[in-house]
């Protein structure tokens, strides 16, 4: 069959070759899975428990001795581990708001984008409304509500971040909806729901994904921007945002305290954005003529 | 005809035009304005006009993608313009359609397998097992390998392609498919291929087709009878041999004038239409061919001409067509 050499390479397999291509891209997936793998293995690479205090060795700077390699805070708990089992918090708050924003918004999209008409006016003044208000306001506003948990903090960071996933799902449903596969599937007698999330919703995977990624980083900053605020996570659980606050106290002195936090939030958020922009590259469908 | 499988009249599909600010009406585009066809058990009846007259419109609509504004359609006796989702579902059964573009008619994230196991899946048709099996059926019916399941449409070519698209046609054994120029995305060689599956097909399985063309000399292969549309209506209708040698109307003398030779031993003179065709927004009063018509008379751009029966199978909508 000449289909075989039509295509010498996966559509998985070409989306790759293209991510690999863009050098920043490769060096943020990079960085996010050692982010992924050093808080999923944190308990191995952690020397002590995060919580511990030693007030006999506090403000130890970093790299001085082996047992705290990167230093002690103001109550002599060990940075490293703290940064490591943040580490762990400030991801899972960034992945679970993720995956709340990316199923919320994509709901609402493809809801009024293939649906229509007054579904998608109401949807879309909704959007228009919650854009209204800074993000940071309205989580403040449900955070005076609901006591901060790791849960509540990513769900209400993920329920106020889905409006540009919504639009984006949105767009892409009504360029997709006027597809003959489309049609054919009404003509087979297909229901609504088949058709949205079968037919559909699997097309839109590309920009959805890039969406996703990007709302890691956008989450991650988030926490700890409320953190920061003090209605993020609530301490002894360490979180990079807590780390922050924490030091806030000690910032001419011991620098290094907000230092290490700080880099450990922008190194996330970049690693995400760079790998999100790589991923926009090799998904997207104007590019994607073969190399 | 007695007892055709499919009866329209009076068919109408009137977009609204709005206005991009306030979305308020302000023009009606009349794609299609009062359609009358029939078609029987079996038959193949050609549709053809040139581009944006509305064949595909009618198209879907018969089918029920596009909803009607007006008029009837009668499918094995039963009137189905007005029916919602549920009463429609046994008729998704009985008719289906083939699409033009072989690129955008197949999803591009299912495998050929689940595009063909859909229609069953739909109807809760069959166990899986059942399904693979009619999938591997459907697939050497339309001359592919069975290996083709697992395949993605895009590792197939446009030919291939619209194999498949016929192979989901089928799999719900329909008694009409609607082809809409399905062989003009498709390389010359190819077209012959793809036309001579679709009539081996129809004579195993006793179809009845629609084929829509812009191309009359595709349709001198297949018809049974042909159709002519000029701006949202038919004009002519005959069988397919009185077509090419007794057309009565002026836009099918036109058409046939402009094809070369489309049935070997009669030569015509050539006769170029003048103008364009108007747009279907602001259609002619009267008969919409009149700005175009070498022989309009006054009464032309004032009455419309109604379809009349000027031999049997033979209906032509010009006031001066003589019977
Ligand atoms: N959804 C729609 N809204 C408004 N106008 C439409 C819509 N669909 C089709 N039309 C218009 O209706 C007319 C008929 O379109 P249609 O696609 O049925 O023509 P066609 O005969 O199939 O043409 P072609 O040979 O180009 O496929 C065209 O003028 C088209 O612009
Ligand atoms: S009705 Fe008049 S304008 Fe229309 S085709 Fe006949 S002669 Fe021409
Ligand atoms: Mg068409």
């Amino acid at each position: 069959m000449s289909a075989t050499a039509a295509a010498p390479q996966s559509q998985i397999g070409r989306v790759w070759t293209r991510f690999r291509r863009h050098r920043l891209a490769l060096a943020g997936g990079f960085v996010v899975a050692l982010l992924l793998a050093s808080a999923l293995f944190a308990p191995a690479f952690a020397p002590q428990d995060p919580t511990l205090l030693d007030t006999a060795l506090r403000f130890r700077p970093p790299f001085a001795d082996w047992a705290h390699p990167l230093g002690t805070d103001e109550l002599g708990r060990d940075t490293l581990s703290r940064l490591l089992y943040g580490g762990r918090v400030s991801l899972t708050v960034g992945l679970v708001a993720m995956v709340t924003t990316v199923m919320t918004g994509a709901l609402i999209g493809i809801t009024a984008g293939f649906l229509g008409g007054v579904v998608d006016n109401l949807l879309m003044r909704f959007v228009d409304t919650m854009l209204c208000f800074p993000q940071v306001f309205l989580l403040l506003v449900v955070a005076a509500f609901v006591p901060p948990t790791l849960l509540s903090i990513s769900l209400v960071i993920g329920l106020t971040s889905w409006m540009e996933v919504s639009r984006i799902v949105r767009a892409e449903i009504l360029h997709l909806k006027e597809q003959d596969f489309v049609a054919a599937a009404r003509a087979l007698g297909a229901s609504r729901a088949r058709i949205m999330f079968r037919e559909l919703l699997p097309n839109a995977a590309a920009p959805i994904l890039v969406a996703a990624t990007l709302k890691v980083a956008s989450a991650v900053l988030m926490e700890s921007y409320i953190s920061y605020l003090g209605y993020g996570v609530q301490p002894p659980l360490a979180s990079w945002g807590n780390m922050l606050t924490n030091a806030q106290g000690y910032f001419d002195t011991v620098p290094w305290l907000a230092i290490l936090p700080g880099a450990a939030i922008t190194l996330t958020v970049m690693g995400f954005n760079f790998m999100g922009d790589g991923l926009r590259d090799a998904l997207d469908p104007r590019l994607r003529m073969d190399p | 005809m007695a007892d055709p499988l499919l009866k329209v009249s009076g068919l109408e599909v009137h977009f609204p035009i709005r206005s991009p600010f306030l979305r308020q009406r302000v023009g009606t585009v009349r794609a299609v304005d009062g359609v009358d066809l029939e078609v029987g058990r079996g038959e193949t009846l050609a549709l053809v006009g040139e581009s944006g007259c509305g064949k595909t419109t009618t198209g879907k609509a018969i089918l029920r993608l596009i909803d009607p504004t007006g008029g009837s359609i009668r499918f094995g006796g039963e009137e189905i313009a007005q029916h919602g989702p549920s009463r429609l579902a046994p008729f998704r059964r009985r008719m289906q359609i083939v699409f033009q573009d072989p690129y955008a008619s197949l999803n591009p994230r299912m495998t050929v397998g689940g595009i063909l196991a859909a229609p069953y899946e739909i109807h809760r048709i069959g166990t899986t097992a059942d399904r693979h099996a009619r999938v591997a059926e459907l697939l050497r019916t339309v001359g592919l390998p069975p290996e083709a399941a697992r395949r993605y449409p895009h590792e197939f070519s446009g030919g291939q392609r619209q194999r498949i698209g016929i192979a989901r046609a089928l799999a719900l054994e329909p008694e009409l498919i609607i082809g809409d120029e399905p062989v003009s995305a498709l390389d010359v060689s190819i077209q012959a291929q793809v036309i001579n599956l679709m009539k081996r097909l129809q004579a195993e399985r006793g179809l009845a087709y629609i084929m829509i063309s812009h191309n009359l000399a595709v349709v001198s292969h297949v018809a049974d009878r042909v159709a002519v549309m000029y701006l949202g209506r038919v004009v002519e209708t005959a069988p397919r041999e009185t077509l090419f040698f007794d057309a009565r109307h002026p836009y099918t003398q036109a058409l046939l004038s402009a094809v070369p030779e489309p049935v070997p031993g009669r030569r015509r003179a050539r006769q170029v239409l003048q103008g364009d065709v108007p747009s279907p927004a602001k259609p002619p009063k009267g008969c919409h061919f009149h700005p175009r018509c070498p022989i309009a008379q006054p009464r032309c751009a004032e009455e419309v001409p109604l379809p009349r029966v000027v031999a049997p199978g033979h209906a032509v909508a010009c006031h001066l067509a003589a019977p």
